[in-house]
C-alpha cells in the first residue's frame, strides 16, 4: 500500500508523516523509519514523481561549498584567521587564501583584518566534520568597511535576493545603498543613514513576508511609496 | 571597530541614529505596573526591544546596627544569559552591579523612601524593601529602563498583613502604600564623538566616548550622578547633558 499524505508545497512539521510505503524515496530533509516517511525539520514539501524533498523554513545555517558568504573575525591565529560563519561551525582563512601579498613570518595579521571585522568570503571546503576552509581570493571578495549588517533567515536568503538578483536589485535601485548578501543571512548594507534605514526596513519585510505570493510587486509598491520613485523590475514577476 | 564608529558618526552629523531616530529621542515606552503577583510591588518596562521588570518585596528584619531606626533598602540586578547572549550565568559581572547601585543610588539619596517610618521598633524590628531587576532583553539602556521601573514598581507596593501572631502573610495584602516621598527617575545621556544622544542601542553603547546617568526627583533636582566611559567630560558638556536628562525626565515622568 502506497500513499502519499502530503500535497506539494504542504508545510509539515518534524516527525510528520509524509508517506507510506516503499514506493516512496526520501530526500534532503527526510527520512524513512519503517515503511514512513517522515519529515525531519519545519518546512515545505516538494514532490517530483516519488521522491520527497523538504525546503526548510527555519534553522541555522549550514556551510556549502561555493557560498558567498559574510564572516566575521572571532581569532587571529599563527597563520590565518578564525571566523564566524553564522553556523554551528566557525571556518579558517588560511594567509594564502586572504590576499597576494608577502607577509612575513609573524607579521601584525590585524593590518590586514582584525577582530570583530567583517568580510564577504567564499567557501572553498566543507569536510564530512565541518571544518571549513574560506578564501578571499575571487571577484567581488573583500572586506566591509563601515555600513551596517543586518541578519536574515539564511533559508530566506533566497527571497532576499530574488529570480536573477531582482529582489536586492530593486532595494538597491530605491535606496542608492551598496548592499550584499551572504548565503548565510549576513547582509552588509552601505548607504546614506536614512536609506540604510530603509533598505534594512525593506529586507526585513521580505524576509517576514518570504512565502507570500506576489512579494515583488508588494515590495516595489512598498519602496516606491517610501522613496516616491518609479522603479523597474528585471527579470520579471515571482511566483 | 573604527570603522563602525565612523559610520555611526557620519549618520550622527545628519542628525540619524542607528535605528532612524533622532540624538534626543527614546524608543516607544511602556510602563505595565502590577504584573507579578507574588511581589508586593512589580513593574514591566519596555524601551523599544528592551524589556525589564522590577519586582519589591518586603520583610521584616532586624535594622543594621549603624542605622538602628531605619529600614533597610536592597537593590539588586540580575542580567541572565536569556536577556542576550553576552550575559553569562554565575555571580553579578560589572554591569549588574553598576546597574544596581546607580539605581539604589536614586533612591536612596534622594530619600524617596521614607526610612524612618519603616522602622517598628528601634534596632529590633523594621520594614526592608528589597528591589529586584531582571531584564527579560537587554537592547540597550537598561539603566533608565531599570530606574523606570523600579519606581513603577514602588509606586505600586502595599505592604502585606501581619497576623495577629506577628508573622508576615503574603497571601493578604493590605491597602497600606509604601511611604514614598519623592519619585527619582534616571536619565542616562551618552557622548560619541561631539553629540550626545539619549536612549542608546547596544551599538552605540559599545562606542560610547563617555556617559552620564543623573538620578532627578519630580522638582528636577539631581540626587545622584554616575558617569561611565573612558573620555572625561567638561563642566560646559557635564552642564548641557544634565539640561537634556532634565528634559528627558519630564517626558519619562508623563508615562507613570
Amino acid at each position: 500500500m502506497e500513499t502519499l499524505k502530503v500535497k506539494n508545497r504542504d508545510i509539515v512539521v518534524p516527525g510528520e508523516t509524509l508517506a507510506e510505503g516503499m514506493g516512496f524515496l526520501p530526500s534532503r530533509g527526510t527520512y524513512r523509519i519503517r515503511k514512513e516517511i517522515k519529515a525531519q525539520r519545519l518546512g515545505m514539501i516538494s514532490v517530483d514523481k516519488k521522491v520527497i524533498k523538504l525546503i526548510p523554513l527555519t534553522g541555522a545555517y549550514l556551510p556549502k561549498v561555493g557560498d558567498k558568504i559574510i564572516v566575521k573575525v572571532i581569532d587571529i591565529m599563527m597563520s590565518g584567521w578564525r571566523v564566524d560563519t553564522r553556523s554551528a561551525y566557525s571556518a579558517v582563512l588560511g594567509l594564502k587564501d586572504a590576499t597576494s601579498d608577502y607577509i612575513a613570518k609573524g607579521a601584525d595579521l590585524t593590518q590586514y583584518f582584525g577582530l570583530e571585522d567583517h568580510m564577504i568570503a567564499q567557501i572553498t571546503n566543507v569536510t564530512s566534520q565541518k571544518l571549513i576552509d574560506v578564501t578571499m581570493r575571487g571577484p567581488g571578495l573583500r572586506k566591509l568597511r563601515g555600513g551596517r549588517i543586518i541578519t536574515v533567515n539564511s533559508h530566506k536568503v533566497p527571497r532576499v535576493i530574488g529570480k536573477e538578483g531582482s529582489m536586492v536589485t530593486m532595494v538597491k535601485q530605491a535606496t542608492d545603498c551598496n548592499i550584499i548578501v551572504g548565503q548565510n543571512g549576513r547582509i552588509w548594507i552601505d548607504g546614506e543613514p536614512e536609506k540604510e534605514i530603509l533598505a534594512e526596513e525593506a529586507i526585513k519585510k521580505i524576509e517576514k513576508e518570504a512565502h507570500t505570493a506576489g512579494l515583488t510587486d508588494s515590495i516595489k509598491k512598498f519602496l516606491e511609496k517610501k522613496t516616491s520613485k518609479k522603479l523597474e523590475v528585471k527579470g520579471g514577476s515571482q511566483k | 571597530m573604527k570603522d563602525k564608529k565612523e559610520h555611526i558618526l557620519k549618520a550622527l552629523k545628519k542628525g540619524v541614529r542607528y535605528d532612524g531616530r533622532k540624538l534626543l529621542e527614546y524608543r516607544k515606552i511602556t510602563v505595565e505596573p502590577g504584573i507579578v503577583h507574588g511581589a508586593e510591588g512589580s513593574a514591566k518596562v519596555k524601551i523599544g526591544d528592551t524589556e525589564i521588570i522590577a519586582g519589591v518585596k518586603i520583610a521584616l528584619e532586624t535594622p543594621y546596627p549603624d542605622t538602628p531606626e531605619k529600614g533597610n533598602l536592597m537593590v539588586n540586578a540580575e542580567l541572565r544569559p536569556m536577556a542576550n547572549p553576552d550575559f553569562e550565568s554565575g555571580p553579578p559581572g560589572e554591569e549588574a552591579i553598576e546597574i544596581a547601585r546607580v539605581i539604589d543610588r536614586g533612591i536612596r539619596e534622594s530619600k524617596a523612601i521614607d526610612q524612618e517610618k519603616l522602622c517598628i521598633e528601634k534596632g529590633e524590628k523594621a520594614w526592608s524593601v528589597m528591589i529586584d531587576l531582571v531584564p527579560l532583553n537587554a537592547s540597550g539602556n537598561l539603566l533608565d529602563a531599570g530606574a523606570l521601573a523600579a519606581l513603577a514598581a514602588l509606586k505600586n507596593t502595599v505592604f502585606p498583613e501581619i497576623t495577629e501572631e506577628g508573622i508576615i502573610n503574603y497571601d493578604k495584602k493590605t491597602k497600606e502604600k509604601l511611604p514614598l516621598q519623592k519619585e527619582p527617575l534616571e536619565v542616562t545621556v551618552l557622548k560619541i564623538g561631539e553629540y550626545f544622544v539619549v536612549d542608546p542601542l547596544p551599538e552605540e553603547e559599545e562606542l560610547l566616548d563617555a556617559r552620564l546617568t543623573v538620578a532627578l526627583t519630580a522638582e528636577n533636582m539631581i540626587c545622584a550622578v554616575q558617569k561611565g566611559g573612558t573620555e572625561p567630560l567638561s563642566i560646559k558638556e557635564i552642564d548641557t547633558m544634565v539640561g537634556i536628562a532634565q528634559d528627558k525626565a519630564k517626558e519619562l515622568r508623563k508615562l507613570l
